[in-house]
């Protein structure tokens, strides 16, 4: 029978199946220093071994700071931040699991890190205890986020129950326009499917613009699968998948690598195979996006305007709008083209890898920062994205633009470290959530892509930029 | 873990769609290394009108009386009713901690996300799926609620709806069993799996 890429990936890591409950087994576990304390004093309490070390990985990324940290965990000012990061270094050595500590340059966002040091590989099924897991997908491993119970289960049995999701395709057709990229694709999905669009289903992306698109973008879409409310976001392995994985530190070499290219390419979705639901979306009709409101599907052209709660027929939505609206501060009918920031913040698991520096730095070359916008920060997803970036020259563009250049993490992506908006503050953002009060109490989010948010740290105000 | 098997009481409506886990608990409380003491800060940026952090004093803090859950009606609710997509986004156990920490026990929506679906079992938090309709019916009605997890039933004093739950989360749920410890049952099964994986796939 013919079998998506997603039923291939399931069957091949299904240990048992139990009154319609699936064991699978994990090859690898990505693990950070927020969601995994818990698991591992669980593990203490009933004494409980690791299952299989050299599956795990883990790396400090929530909570590091993104200014100077020569001293070490000792720079962390915030003593209660600074005591996980502590504990994680504290558990990864009693347990002995490899960890990416904070000093290191391979450090950096787990979903940046994983591909970039080959932990991530096709076919393989990964977790972490993070929604944005579906990053992992773009290289066609079967990869979603787990709660902290969950961690300790992997951690303890190598294994994790799974109830079988439903597959949906979504081909994506023609061409993104240069100012378009895989960020605007996501949120014009989102905001066609919803947040709740994607609930129960696998996500597989296809379709010839896919096909063209980079291995970074495929991340940037699959990462945000998550905020389709979908299980995982996939795509499947193609020649810019093997090229991608190969020469990384943790990729198969001589002749595991010939046998792995024999496997990983049969990793797509047969001919025949059956979707529980299918979408079509016509590349050529998408312009960059802007979030207006709370939630990532409140999103409309760079160039339209908030939306008029009057106009919704649904009382749950209209009233969301109503909701949304008052809490960000705009009125219906504003242009978001005529709406100032204070803020700017290009990173996140969804846009810091090396060609959305280089995409911002294109923009901002040569210009400056509007008089209006307060602080824009670049930070890097990995030191070693960091790295590259300053070989080429990005961090003295975005310097002479007024950016401030910092050290890899999640920064203010969710804002647990000192890098946050102050109430009333309003952020262009590249990462992947707009929720209230996601990136400080009080704040207001809105997400663009890189391009983009480079466009309006320029303008002051959200702008687009010519294609 | 902990068991649920039925609970009467009043349920507190929490009228929004999309409550996501940023709301349900921000992110300066996921710094704790604790698995407790997360109820006092549950919707925290809802719930007070100032900005809270770890290790305030939570009873001196100025509380939002609009937020329903400073109602002093619904204090000893043990259910809470909301609306679609409930607990989207992050996939913080911190949701569900908080929630069973303040003393929710079931929780009553149209649809769930995932992830914390999935969390709220680990916990002994039953969430309940019912129907847009039945759920707008529930958001109108005022007195108790009955809810039994072996016959899947939600009961007001005139109607009765049935619920779906997956039938091996239910008895995992009824008998509070341990979920390592049942997988740790299938250790042979397991490792036997992982010989023949390593063997076929031997770059991992």
């Amino acid at each position: 029978m013919p079998q998506t890429l997603y039923d291939k990936l399931m069957s091949a890591h299904k240990v048992l199946e139990q009154d319609g409950s699936t064991l699978i087994y994990i090859d690898r576990q990505l693990i950070h220093e927020v969601t995994s304390p818990q698991a591992f004093e669980g593990l203490s309490l009933a004494d409980r071994k690791i299952w299989r070390n050299k599956s795990n990985l883990a790396v400090p990324d929530h909570n590091v700071p993104t200014t100077d940290r020569s001293s070490g965990v000792s720079s962390i000012s915030d003593p209660v931040s600074r005591l996980q990061v502590e504990t994680l270094d504290k558990n990864c050595e009693t347990f002995g699991i490899n960890e990416i500590q904070m000093n290191d340059v391979r450090q950096g966002i787990v979903h940046v890190i994983g591909p970039e040091q080959g932990a991530t590989l096709p076919g393989m099924s990964i977790v972490c205890g993070d929604s944005h897991t579906t990053t992992h997908g773009a290289l066609g491993a079967l990869a979603f986020g787990i709660g902290t119970s969950e961690v300790e289960h992997v951690l303890a049995t190598g294994c994790l129950w799974q109830n079988k999701a439903k597959n949906m395709k979504i081909k994506i057709s023609g061409e993104l326009a240069s100012n378009v990229s895989a960020k605007d694709l996501a949120l014009y999905i989102i905001g066609k499917i919803g947040t709740a669009g994607g609930t129960g289903y696998a996500i597989e992306f296809c379709g010839n613009t896919i096909q063209e698109m980079s291995i970074e973008g495929r991340m940037t879409l699959c990462n945000m699968s998550i905020e389709a409310g979908a299980k995982v976001g996939l795509v499947a392995v193609d020649n810019k998948t093997i090229e991608y994985v190969k020469g990384r530190p943790f990729s198969p070499t001589g002749d595991t690598w010939d046998s792995a290219l024999e496997y990983w390419h049969t990793l797509h979705s047969d001919p025949e195979s059956h979707f529980d639901d299918s979408i079509l979306i016509d590349a050529n009709l998408i312009k960059p996006q802007v979030t207006w409101g709370t939630s990532p599907e409140m999103v409309v052209d760079i160039h339209g305007s908030t939306p008029d709660p009057k106009l919704e027929k649904d009382e749950v939505k209209a009233e969301s709008i109503r909701n949304a609206l008052k809490y960000i501060h705009l009125e219906p009918n504003t242009l978001m083209s005529s709406v100032e920031i204070d803020k700017v913040f290009i990173g996140s698991c969804t846009n810091s890898r090396i060609e959305d520096l280089r995409a911002a730095a294109l923009v901002a070359k040569g210009k400056k920062i509007a008089k209006n916008v307060k602080l824009a920060l670049v930070v890097p997803g990995s030191g070693l994205v960091k790295k590259q970036a300053e070989e080429e020259g990005l961090d003295q563009i975005f310097k002479a633009a007024g950016f401030e250049w910092r050290e890899p993490g999640c920064s203010m992506c969710l804002a647990m470290n000192a890098d946050k908006l102050e109430v009333g503050e309003r952020c262009a953002s590249t990462s992947n959530r707009n929720f209230e009060g996601r990136q400080g109490q009080g704040s207001f989010t809105h997400l663009v892509s890189p391009t983009i948010a480079a466009a309006t740290a320029i303008a002051g105000r959200f702008s687009g930029v010519e294609s | 873990m902990k068991k649920f098997t039925s609970l009467s009481s009043i349920a507190m409506p929490l009228d929004r769609a999309n409550i996501d886990t940023d709301a349900i608990i921000p992110k300066q409380f996921l710094k704790s290394i604790k698995r407790s003491g997360f109820g006092p800060n549950l919707f925290d940026e809802w719930r007070y009108l100032d900005h809270g952090e770890p290790g305030m004093d939570n009873s001196k803090r100025p509380i939002n009386p609009e937020f329903v859950l400073n109602d002093p009606k619904y204090s000893e609710a043990q259910i809470l009713l909301t609306r679609r997509n409930f607990g989207c986004g992050s996939s913080r156990e911190h949701a569900p901690w908080a929630l069973d920490d303040y003393g929710f026990r079931a929780i009553i929506a149209p649809s769930f996300a995932d992830i914390f679906y999935n969390n709220c079992f680990k916990n002994g938090l039953l969430p309940i799926t019912l129907s847009s309709e039945i759920v707008d019916n529930l958001f109108n009605y005022n007195g108790e609620i009955s809810i039994d997890l072996d016959k899947q039933m939600v009961e007001t004093n005139d109607q009765s709806y049935n619920f779906e739950v997956d039938p091996e989360r239910k008895r995992r749920l009824i008998n509070g069993l341990d979920d390592i410890g049942l997988t740790l049952q299938h250790e042979s099964k397991i490792r036997s799996f992982e010989k023949e994986h390593f063997s076929k796939f031997t770059w991992l």
